[in-house]
Parts: C-alpha cells; sequence; structure tokens
C-alpha cells in the first residue's frame, strides 16, 4: 500500500534543541489528518521536512511514494503548501498572486477554477485589492486558493487557523471538509484541540514526540479515567485547594471550569464537596462530563 | 523560459508598485550624476594667504603681487608676526603664509640666493599639495623673472624648455574626467544593492518559503531576480551617458555600443556579487551593511578619485579584484580616448571571467534545499 504521506524514524535538531524525536506514522489516501500539539511541539519542523524545505537527520519521509530528500522535485509539482506565516506578495494584488502561483505551476486560474471555487469566490470581490490590505481571514483564503490552484494531492496546511476569528475558523473547517470529499489528502497542524474533533484522525505531538495517534473518537475511547468539572463561587483560590485534596489526580482550568481527575477507584464527589465546603467554597458544582482531545492531551503529558 | 517571463513580470509589477523604491532607482541617480560631477572636483580655489612679509622691498613685493594675481590665492592678511600667522592657520582663518624673512632682496642681490617659507595647512593632504604645488609654480615664475632681469642673461634662460599637454583631457577639465566614473557608480549600486536586496527580501518576508515549494528551478528565480535590474542599469546607464553629452557636453569619443557591451559583463560581476552577498544574509539590513562595505572598498581604490599607479604594489594586486576599477579604466578609455575592442581586450577578458566565477559561486552558494 502506498501511502499519499509516509514517514519512518524522523529525526531532526537545531544544534542542541531536538526538534523532532523519532517520528513515524502513515496517513492514508483522502484522509484529514490533524497534528495537533502546543507551540514548539516540532510541528511546523515536520511540515517542512515534509515539503522538503528542510532535510530530517534522521529517518525517511516519503509523499505519494517520492522520497523528501531526493526526489523534492517530484513532490514540488503535486503538493500544496500554506506555511504558517502568511507567504505571498502581500504587494501583489488577490488576481495576481492567484495568476501568478497558476502560472509557475504551468497552469491557469482558469483551468482548476472550480478547485477553488467554494473558496476564491468569497475573496473574488476584492480581487483588485494588495493581498497585504486584506483582513486575516480573507488572506487565509487567499492562501488556500493559491496553495490548491495547481490542483494538489496532498495539502499541508500549517496553522492555518492561528490569528483567525471563530467565524472564519468554522468556515475554515467547512472548506476542509469539501475538500476532502474531492479526494485530496490534507494534513493540517494545529495548536487548537477542539478542532481535532474535525479531523478524521490526530497526532499528539508534544516536544518533538508523538504520543498517540487515533481518530478522536478513539483517543478519547482510550481516556478510562472518570472525568469532573468543578465549579464554585472561589475560582481564584480553588485550583490551590484542590492540589491539596488528597485524592486529586489531575486538576486544570478549563475555560470557566476546572476540569478534576481523582486517584480512587471509585471516586466520591460528595467527599470532593464537603472537602471544598470545608475550605470555605459556595456553590460548588460537580458534575461528570465525557473527556474531549484536551483532556486526553493533558493525560498524556 | 515561459516560467522566466512569469517570474520578470512578478518583478517588474513588484518594482513599479514599490512607490519609495522607484524614485531611488529613477531620480536619486541622476540627482547624484549631476550634484557630484560638479563638486567631486580637485581644483582648487580661493586659497587663503596670510604673508608675512619682513623684508618690504621692491623684490618681497613683487613676489607677494604674483601671489595676488593668481586666480588659486585670496591674500586674507598681511602681518608682521608668524606667530600671529600661524595662528590664523590654527584657527582655520588660513591655508597658507608666505613668509619673505628680512635680507630677503639683500641676499638676493649678494649672493644669489635667498630663502622664503611656505607652511601650508595639510589636514586634507591631496589639497595641501596642490596648494603647494600653485606657490611653488608661482615662485619658480618669480625666480626665473629674476634670473633674466638681475644675470643680464639675454635671451632664454633655460637650454631645455618643458612644455607639457595633456592627452585625451587638454584642459584637465575634472568635470569630464569625473562623470565616467560617476557613471560606473551608479550602474554599480542599481546592480549590486538593489539585486541583493530583492533577493533577501523574499527571504525576510517569507515568500522564499512558496516559491521554493514550487517547480520553478533555481536557475529560472535567478535569471528572473537579476535581469530586471540589469535592464535597469543598462537603461540608467542610457540616461546618464544622453546627460553627459548633452548636460555637461562631455565627448564621447568611442563606441557607445562599446560601452553598453562592457557594461552589460560588469553588471554580471556586481550582480553575481550581491547574489553571493545575498546567500549570506537574513535580513535586508545585513545585506546593504555588507554590499556597503564591499562597495566603500572598491570605489576608494577603484581609480576614480586617486590614481591606481600611486597606490602601494599590495594595493594594485587587491585592485586586480575590483571590477569597478575594470570598468572605470574601460569607460575612460572609450569616452574619453575613443578605445576600441582590441584596445581593451584584456581588462574586458578579467572581468568576464569574474562575471563567471561571481555567478557561478553566488548560483552555487544559493541552494534551494536548505
Amino acid at each position: 500500500m502506498n501511502y499519499p504521506v509516509a514517514i519512518k524514524n524522523v529525526s531532526k535538531s537545531y544544534r542542541k534543541v531536538k526538534a523532532l524525536s523519532n517520528i513515524s506514522f502513515e496517513v492514508n489516501k483522502g484522509e484529514l489528518f490533524g497534528i495537533i500539539g502546543p507551540d514548539g511541539a516540532g510541528k511546523s519542523t515536520l511540515f517542512r521536512i515534509l515539503v522538503t524545505l528542510l532535510k530530517p537527520d534522521e529517518g525517511e519521509a516519503f509523499v505519494e511514494g517520492y522520497n523528501v530528500v531526493n526526489q523534492f522535485k517530484e513532490i514540488r509539482k503535486i503538493v500544496g503548501y500554506m506555511p504558517g506565516r502568511f507567504s505571498l506578495y502581500q504587494d501583489l494584488s488577490v488576481e495576481e498572486n492567484m495568476n501568478f502561483f497558476a502560472s509557475i505551476f504551468k497552469t491557469t486560474v482558469k483551468e482548476n477554477y472550480h478547485l477553488v471555487k467554494d473558496i476564491y469566490s468569497q475573496i473574488e470581490p476584492f480581487k483588485t485589492r494588495l493581498a497585504g490590505k486584506l483582513s486575516g481571514g480573507m488572506k487565509q483564503k487567499l492562501a488556500l486558493s493559491c496553495a490548491l490552484i495547481h490542483s494538489p494531492t496532498v495539502l499541508f496546511l500549517d496553522e492555518p487557523t492561528t490569528g483567525v476569528d471563530a467565524v472564519s475558523r468554522k468556515e475554515f473547517w467547512e472548506m476542509l471538509q469539501r475538500l476532502k470529499q474531492q479526494g485530496i489528502t490534507i494534513l493540517v497542524s494545529t495548536p487548537y484541540m477542539d478542532e481535532a474533533g474535525l479531523c478524521d484522525r490526530v497526532a499528539l505531538i508534544q516536544n518533538g514526540e508523538i504520543m498517540e495517534i487515533d481518530s478522536p473518537e478513539g483517543i478519547i475511547g482510550n481516556y478510562t479515567k472518570n472525568l469532573y468539572k468543578v465549579k464554585t463561587d472561589k475560582m481564584f483560590e480553588i485550583i490551590n485547594d484542590l492540589r491539596d485534596y488528597q485524592y486529586t489526580d489531575t486538576a486544570y482550568r478549563f475555560g470557566d471550569s476546572i476540569h478534576f481527575t481523582s486517584k480512587q477507584e471509585n471516586p466520591d464527589s460528595d467527599e470532593l464537596l464537603s472537602y471544598l465546603q470545608g475550605k470555605g467554597h459556595d456553590n460548588v458544582q460537580i458534575n461528570e462530563i465525557k473527556p474531549d482531545v484536551e483532556d486526553c492531551f493533558m493525560a498524556l503529558m | 523560459m515561459r516560467t522566466i517571463i512569469y517570474i520578470l513580470q512578478k518583478e517588474f509589477l513588484q518594482i513599479f508598485r514599490n512607490r519609495t523604491m522607484l524614485p531611488i532607482i529613477f531620480i536619486v541617480p541622476i540627482l547624484q550624476l549631476l550634484i557630484l560631477s560638479y563638486t567631486a572636483t580637485f581644483e582648487i580655489k580661493n586659497v587663503d594667504l596670510v604673508v608675512v612679509d619682513m623684508d618690504q622691498s621692491m623684490e618681497s613685493r613683487d613676489l607677494v603681487g604674483k601671489f595676488k594675481g593668481s586666480p588659486f590665492f585670496t591674500i586674507k592678511d598681511y602681518t608682521f608676526s608668524y606667530m600671529e600667522a600661524e595662528e590664523s592657520l590654527k584657527t582655520g582663518h588660513a591655508d597658507q603664509i608666505l613668509r619673505i624673512p628680512l635680507n630677503f632682496s639683500k641676499n638676493l642681490e649678494r649672493s644669489k640666493e635667498a630663502a622664503i617659507q611656505v607652511t601650508t595647512n595639510a589636514i586634507d593632504g591631496s589639497a595641501a599639495s596642490l596648494v603647494n604645488a600653485y606657490a611653488m609654480s608661482i615662485i619658480m615664475d618669480f625666480n626665473k623673472n629674476i634670473v633674466v632681469q638681475d644675470l643680464g642673461l639675454s635671451g632664454d634662460p633655460e637650454p631645455i624648455k618643458i612644455t607639457s599637454s595633456f592627452w585625451y583631457n587638454p584642459e584637465l577639465d575634472y568635470i569630464t574626467y569625473m562623470v565616467p566614473g560617476i557613471l560606473v557608480l551608479l550602474v554599480t549600486i542599481i546592480g549590486m544593492f538593489l539585486s541583493s536586496m530583492n533577493v533577501v527580501r523574499e527571504k525576510e518576508i517569507g515568500t522564499i518559503e512558496q516559491i521554493n515549494v514550487t517547480p520553478i528551478k533555481k536557475y529560472q528565480l535567478i535569471i528572473g531576480k537579476l535581469l530586471p535590474f540589469w535592464i535597469i542599469a543598462l537603461f540608467e546607464l542610457a540616461f546618464g551617458l544622453l546627460i553627459a553629452r548633452l548636460v555637461f557636453n562631455i565627448p564621447i569619443l568611442g563606441s557607445i555600443g562599446l560601452i553598453f557591451f562592457v557594461a552589460m559583463i560588469y553588471l554580471l560581476v556586481v550582480q553575481g556579487l550581491g547574489l553571493l552577498v545575498s546567500t549570506m544574509t537574513n535580513t535586508q539590513q545585513q545585506a546593504m551593511f555588507i554590499s556597503w562595505f564591499f562597495l566603500v572598498i572598491f570605489i576608494m581604490m577603484s581609480g576614480l578619485f586617486t590614481p591606481v599607479e600611486s597606490m602601494p604594489i599590495w594595493a594594485q594586486y587587491i585592485n586586480k579584484a575590483n571590477p569597478i576599477a575594470y570598468f572605470i579604466e574601460m569607460i575612460r578609455m572609450i569616452m574619453l580616448k575613443g578605445s576600441l575592442l582590441q584596445d581593451i581586450q584584456k581588462p574586458l577578458m578579467a572581468l568576464g571571467i569574474y562575471a563567471t566565477i561571481s555567478l557561478t559561486l553566488a548560483t552555487w552558494r544559493y541552494r534551494k534545499v536548505a
């Protein structure tokens, strides 16, 4: 089986800092594959190796069967890459950027218009505007359009939703779902755990190592502990109080509440309730909840 | 080939859209040419002279009169105190002191020999030697008259008469001499600065990442990057030559086609160097600083301001690696002397080799895969 993306024991260091250590995984054809991890986890380094901008120190990586080191020319013809930093020409207009990137791939915007229609039609009214003058969400749509215009078989999107508003993020993921239906394999990296659920499979990455690769459901399914959401009147003190609690396994902030797991085999929420009330917390709410990917990530750390 | 055209299109679009670069490319060089050609002159007029005439004789007044009559000297002050004269030299009110000691005329009559003292402010060395030379020629002239009058020699006092004439620039006009050199500077700045900055800019703003993940080949990108400034520099040379001819009325004796041929090869050298600089730097600031460092050395050693022949031997060897020196030498030969291709064969060959080396090295350094 020839995977669109296959990585075998890849390591990469910058001087003494190990950016990636012994990474291996495969991505299936037509899959929307998420690489989820905090800033500095090694996501961009991995992407830069796959799009042939960096050479791995050890191991091998293949894109559509081509080796990233000695067959980089082939890879550059068939992949679409959207770097984490906006990398189009800010002093060229939307239209000029599109035409330029189409022409250097020996195609035209017209020829592949059907591929980008969904996305490009949203920014087409502003096609004479300079790319540097677009809003964040529009820049991202333009970058995706430019990465798609030559009809790539694999799309690499490095943190495409970082710094983009919530509505645009949602729209962007809907666009990715539609692209997936056209058979394009998509690798997307993101620091946002809530986006993991939108991928077919995700790899959780931390400090250059992959902690787990599975479908979002699978990752959540592996989470066996009872997870509680705790809220009280005094949210400022609660985290310290919980950490002093004898049965606390983990306790971390999650939005406006605390996610809590217990060391007890069968956790007793009533005991926790009385402990917190004893510490002077009022209106204590303790609810057992289903974990999401972020909880799994925290548990793996 | 079509890819190169697309890159060229993009480059020209960006160059002409850049509101700050455009005037720098087109207006600044013209201003430079107009201003520098008039100001970068070695002629020194209005040397402020302080006269200390202790003798007050006919002869001494005669000598002072000769200085007074010279267009180069303005007599600022007469004094009897050498200390006072020295003070005005120190404060910068005077450039030169002429001191005629007591008994000047007596000694001249008695022993046919007399001494005078000339003191020159040499803060600016090259100016001082010129001022000194002017003073010497006046004193020599005076001396000659004394010999004729007092010794009663008739006819020509000098058995061998030296007359000099300056070829290719008969009036030793500094503008004629400077303009070709300044044209070279203009072309160099466009070629080296702008090309290196343009390549680094793509690195700095990150667009090179996107470009690298495309099928664009190394040579296509390099040609696409260098060709626009090659064309602009040649265009500017044409414009500069037009100004040289129309405004400064400088004779262009040789073939204009040959000037352009030399410029075309020369530009490859400096663009190759510019590209080399861009491969070693990551920001426009770094690129500018390094280019500037080399440019200053090249310009100072080029023979534009001081003759190469008067430099120490080791410096003359270093100058063999100075492309500006070759180009200035050739453009002066073609414009002022009407030299033909066979006359400039040697320096042209050197430039050709230089172009090959610098471009090869730069292309080799410019690796697409990090």
